[in-house]
């Protein structure tokens, strides 16, 4: 990204701590270059924040309300708290529904032990989900030749549509519908192997948080991803412009 | 690939494509007019189907997903052709508390049909809305454009009743 020739700095603190920011840095960009850990499920470093996931919310000094860390730039003299009882207490909540919506058997899953999604719940100490389960009936995907879409495990980060959008191109996934009838769908709703958009390229399945994209003959637990290549691909579009 | 599809072709002669494309030409063929340009087909041909979104996907160069998604996304399009005969029941708040979820359940057992859905012989589409707007009549229903408040199950089927007996009279008259 090409920057003013001055950039003017911002100086706030984060968690007691002074820091200087830039002022197209976001508080989350912010607290990782500064060590500080932010729980994030929909964020993806190479394509764009939608804040969907409300994970990432923090505290601001003089609000009342909560403010995702990923969208908020920032600005001089904020006093962010990233740690809280508060805090925490909605995060759990934020993961406690997104286990209610579907069915997380992480003991089956393809992702078990490689899966953002439970890896967050043990980090924020969860031990059992605190809503009502709705084991909605769900379809699993099995008609492209190299990958699979389990809609049982996903928790619509739309990570999957951004990438194809913004990096493959091919914009072959979308979300359809609303509220709790969410899905996400390749082409016109149809079988994803018969989307003409998709490239196969499977940007798509590797930065898929959950075991809801995955390469076909994987067994449980033996679905890893490899994220490499977005930050790859993002510093070879920047050295051509 | 062409940058502007002004001559994707039509899925049909159907005139009413003109209207169609007439939407698309007064947005420059931009994909910011894809949801106007649903509102007219919605409104030419009373649903979407998928040549229509294939078609205005590749008209304005939009992602199909993309289109689907927002077919979907409002109640106001719908993707399949809708009943002859229309029950809209209201499950706003003040409706829900004065009991239409059990009305809907027994119209929808009645009719072999779920909300949103069109009977097989495609005389009733039964929707739903959130507030139509008059509370102070909860529960409320509108058939065929005739608003019916303080519904009870007895008012509601005989309104459904109705609707369709006339339905049926049309029909018959047709094949006489
Ligand atoms: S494999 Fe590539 S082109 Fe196909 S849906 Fe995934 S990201 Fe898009
Ligand atoms: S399929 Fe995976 S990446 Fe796509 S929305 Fe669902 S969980 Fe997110
Ligand atoms: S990471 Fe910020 S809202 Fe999901
Ligand atoms: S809730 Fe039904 S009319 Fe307002």
């Amino acid at each position: 990204m090409k920057r003013p020739f001055k950039t003017r700095v911002k100086t706030l603190t984060i968690d007691g701590m002074a820091v200087g920011a830039r002022e197209d840095e976001t508080i989350l960009e912010l607290a990782q270059a500064n060590g500080i850990f932010i729980p994030t499920l929909c964020h993806l470093e190479g394509v764009h924040d939608i804040g969907a996931c409300r994970l990432c919310l923090v505290e601001i000094k003089g609000t009342s309300k909560l403010l995702p860390a990923c969208m908020t730039y920032a600005e001089e003299g904020m006093e962010v708290i990233t740690d809280s009882e508060r805090l925490l207490t909605y995060r759990r909540q934020v993961l406690d529904l997104l286990f209610s919506e579907r069915n997380h058997v992480c003991a089956v899953c393809v992702s078990n032990g490689h899966c953002e999604l439970q890896w967050l719940a043990e980090k924020l100490g969860i031990s059992h989900v605190g809503v009502p389960y709705l084991y909605p009936q769900l379809a699993v995907d099995a008609s492209h030749s190299f990958y699979v879409l389990d809609h049982n495990r996903c928790i619509l980060c739309t990570r999957c549509v951004r990438v194809c959008d913004e990096i493959e191109g091919a914009h072959t996934w979308d979300v359809m519908g609303r509220g709790v009838e969410c899905r996400v769908i390749s082409d016109l709703n149809q079988p994803w192997g018969t989307a003409d958009s998709c490239t196969r390229c499977g940007k798509c399945v590797q930065v898929c948080p959950t075991g809801a994209l995955f390469s076909k003959g994987k067994a449980v637990a033996e679905m890893t991803k490899k994220r490499e290549f977005l930050p790859y691909l993002q510093l070879m579009r920047e050295g051509r412009k | 690939m062409p940058l502007r599809n002004e001559k994707v072709e039509p899925p049909s002669d159907d005139k009413r494509w003109r209207i169609v494309q007439a939407t698309m030409q007064r947005n420059g063929f931009e994909r910011d007019g894809l949801i106007e340009t649903l509102h007219t087909v919605q409104e030419s041909f009373g649903y979407l189907d998928d040549d229509s979104l294939r078609y205005v996907a590749a008209s304005l160069n939009a992602p199909l997903s993309q289109v689907y998604g927002v077919s979907t996304f409002y109640h106001l399009f719908s993707l399949k052709p809708a009943g002859r005969h229309a029950c809209v029941v209201c499950l706003g708040t003040a409706c829900y508390i004065k009991g239409m979820p059990a009305l809907l359940k027994e119209i929808e057992k009645r009719y072999g049909i779920k909300a949103g859905e069109t009977t097989a012989d495609g005389h009733l589409s039964l929707l739903t809305a959130r507030c139509l707007g008059a509370c102070g009549l909860a529960p409320v229903a509108v058939f065929d454009g005739n608003i019916a408040g303080k519904l009870d199950m007895a008012e509601a089927l005989n309104r459904l009743q109705e609707m369709t007996t006339v339905a049926t009279e049309v029909e018959s008259v047709r094949e006489a």
